[in-house]
């Protein structure tokens, strides 16, 4: 079963919400969706493989340069061992992979307690609060 | 060297305690090999031809006497009693074990090590000119600004997973000893005319199985600026680099596919966006990084005039190099000792080693991309001493810049991806160029041997360049010459020749014609230099291949005309 982590929680089953799903593949531009994002229920971005990166690039964009402020769920092959930098990239959402360990995943959200880089997660660079 | 705080500390401990834990997973079978490779190349972990391979990371090639006696611990608990300081300033361990690779990384996170992101598709060690801090040339001190560049690249959460690896250099100097023209991006250190600091972007250069020379895509970047710039770079490159075919999957095919004036344009697009945000750097975080790197206390001293006679005196002409301090010098120990694999030292060496930078070297070395180590800080007044002492470990061959000092990796021997071996090439040419005065008489000649097209022994940019193809299920070697790392590259800078990738002379030899062929290329070399100033690279640009090839191809000896010929 397919376990779903929202909000640094595992998410029980919900009712089809109000409003729009858009789904973005590794290839899209996510400023093709940029007008459709206000009234969207949720946003998923597609990993069809963990090691295409391009879904990374894509979180940061829907929400750095587009605003985008709603849930954004990575979908696919989502594993615990990425979902670190998944959540510092914007995800705030995670359809884990069929078999993998929720609880642990949910540990992996704290793999590192501190961070260099200016990411989603949290805007300031680690040279701008040391 | 830098020196970390309690935050780079943990941010390691934390890596130590992560990788320990999906090593767990994978030797449980609960982490899939396919699951598994990514985050293990990412701590440098590879699966080679008998056992695995750690590359342990040396930021920009700095080492501090403590940091090489613990790779010295590693090589004897955890290896055979050896390590291989690649070109990548790094050094790589052959026979660890797989269970033992958590204990080998806490080991190293005592002394502030690491082997993050030493492999895998994502930003790897940055490497730099290693003459950093002390070079008469310096424009700027490269090292802080690579430190910068570390602490951005590690964990960044956007690039892991990128379309293939990604490689930064940085030169803070006149000189390009960084080959900054074959990286992913090349940053080179320049003034404005008001003095301000900033960057020449170079990107899309590289060797491999496309070798090309990058493009400068900015020639003024200035420094505030650079973190969001490298960024944006790298965001077009994520998003748009190829992923359907890993040889076509490194920036410069993006750069070559768009031109490179689409490709500045993207970028300068998506930096429009980016700049003057949150990672631009500032004024603080400068001080504050520079403020963590140890720095020699150097005493008030005067030049020294010491005479370039004997074999003290060759050894100061080929391994010592000038210094921007009075009285100081760099000295190289070679560790490209007849042989001896390129780049191999022994757990004993590199103790011996720890103690000389320590009596003479304020406690830091330098590993060079030539697989050489560097004590930057001798007392000129210590030099002797210190020659002596070196050559006991044999670690002072008079041979920098020459052609013994060849760059080879560890080939066939050692590496899965290899075509051919590497180390017994290079032996049999150091057997062959065993006269010193001879290869004085050469003079600067770059040899760098790659065992297959991936060019980790960088022989694109060889003067001389010798590659491992496999032909057939046998091992052959095609030569290439003309090949350069950079514009007044090398330790004796004698040309303006720009950096180059070597040119094919023709079919390829067997392993044993190898030195039979560099013998006769010198032979024209010898011949047509118009005086011992030109050098061979340089010589090879005048003359083109055609004088190289007739001669070796058409020679009464060559081992080529009686036999078949190799299909090219």
């Amino acid at each position: 079963m397919a376990t779903l982590i929202r909000r640094g929680k595992i998410a029980h089953p919900s009712p089809p919400e109000a409003g729009e799903v858009l789904r973005l593949e590794p290839a899209d531009d996510p400023a093709g969706v940029a007008d459709r994002l206000g009234a969207a229920a949720r946003v998923e971005v597609n990993f069809p493989r963990f090691n295409d990166g391009r879904g990374y690039s894509i979180a940061r964009l829907l929400r750095e340069r587009h605003g985008y402020t709603g849930e954004l769920r990575a979908v696919g092959d989502v594993q615990r061992d990425q979902i670190f930098y998944l959540s510092r990239c914007g995800f705030d959402a995670f359809l884990l992979r069929e078999g993998e360990d929720a609880e642990a995943a949910l540990a992996a959200l704290r793999d590192f307690s501190e961070a260099y880089q200016a990411s989603v997660e949290r805007p300031q660079p680690l040279f701008r609060r040391r | 060297m830098y020196l970390y705080d309690e935050i780079d500390q943990r941010i390691v401990d934390e890596r130590v305690a992560q990788f320990r834990d999906q090593t767990r997973r994978f030797l449980e079978g609960k982490l899939k090999e396919d699951d598994f490779r990514p985050l293990r190349l990412q701590n440098g972990l590879y699966v080679q031809r008998y056992a695995p391979m750690l590359r342990v990371a040396v930021p920009y090639g700095i080492l501090s006497s403590r940091q090489l006696r613990m790779l010295a611990h590693i090589a004897r608990k955890y290896d055979r009693g050896y390590g291989h300081f690649s070109t990548r300033q790094n050094i790589q361990f052959n026979w660890p074990k797989l269970e033992q690779v958590p204990d080998i990384l806490a080991d190293l996170a005592s002394v502030q090590m690491h082997a993050i992101q030493t492999s895998g598709n994502c930003v790897r060690n940055i490497t730099a000119d290693h003459f950093g801090g002390v070079a008469r040339d310096e424009i700027v001190d490269s090292f802080v600004w690579c430190e910068v560049l570390r602490q951005w690249s590690t964990f960044h959460p956007e690039f892991a997973y990128l379309p293939r690896k990604f490689k930064i250099a940085v030169n803070g100097a006149e000189a390009d000893r960084a080959a900054t023209f074959l990286h992913d991006i090349g940053l080179h250190a320049v003034r404005d005319a008001a003095g301000a600091v900033g960057f020449r972007v170079i990107v899309g250069g590289g060797m491999g199985r496309t070798p090309l020379i990058g493009h400068a895509i900015r020639e003024f970047l200035p420094w505030q600026h650079l973190l969001s710039y490298v960024e944006a770079i790298l965001r077009v490159y994520n998003r748009y680099g190829r992923r359907d075919n890993m040889h076509k999957a490194r920036i410069k095919i993006l750069v070559k596919e768009r031109g490179p004036e689409k490709f500045r344009d993207e970028v300068e697009a998506e930096w429009a966006q980016l700049k003057d945000g949150p990672s631009t750097l500032t004024e603080a975080e400068l001080r504050r990084v520079a403020g963590r790197f140890t720095r020699p206390r150097y005493q008030p001293l005067e030049d020294l005039r010491l005479a370039q006679e004997g074999p003290f005196g060759a050894w100061l002409k080929r391994n010592v190099f000038p210094h921007k301090q009075p009285g100081y010098a760099a000295v190289t120990l070679s560790l490209k000792r007849t042989g001896v694999p390129p780049g191999d030292a022994t757990d004993a060496q590199m103790d011996a080693v720890a103690d000389l930078a320590e009596r003479y070297s304020f406690g830091e070395l330098r590993v060079t991309h030539e697989q050489n180590l560097v004590l930057a800080d001798v007392r000129q007044d210590q030099l002797e001493v210190l020659w002596r002492e070196a050559r006991e470990l044999g670690l002072a061959t008079p041979n920098i810049g020459l052609l013994t000092n060849i760059i080879a990796c560890p080939g066939g021997d050692f590496c899965s991806l290899a075509n051919a071996k590497s180390i017994p090439v290079a032996e049999a040419i150091q057997r062959l160029f065993d006269d010193l005065d001879y290869l004085h008489d050469i003079g600067e000649l770059d040899l760098n041997i790659s065992g297959c097209i991936n060019s980790c022994g960088h022989h694109h940019v060889g003067h001389i360049g010798v590659l491992g193809v496999d032909k057939q299920g046998e091992e052959f070697y095609q030569i290439t010459i003309g090949g350069n790392q950079g514009k007044n590259g090398g330790l004796t800078p004698g040309g303006q020749t720009p950096a180059a990738v070597g040119k094919v002379i023709g079919p390829a030899f067997a392993q044993h014609e190898v030195p039979w062929v560099v013998e006769r290329l010198i032979e024209v070399y010898l011949e047509k230099r118009e005086s011992d100033a030109e050098r061979f690279v340089d010589c090879a640009h005048r003359l083109g291949i055609e004088p190289f090839k007739q001669h070796v191809y058409g020679h009464p000896d060559s081992p080529r005309k009686d036999r078949a010929p190799v299909p090219a």
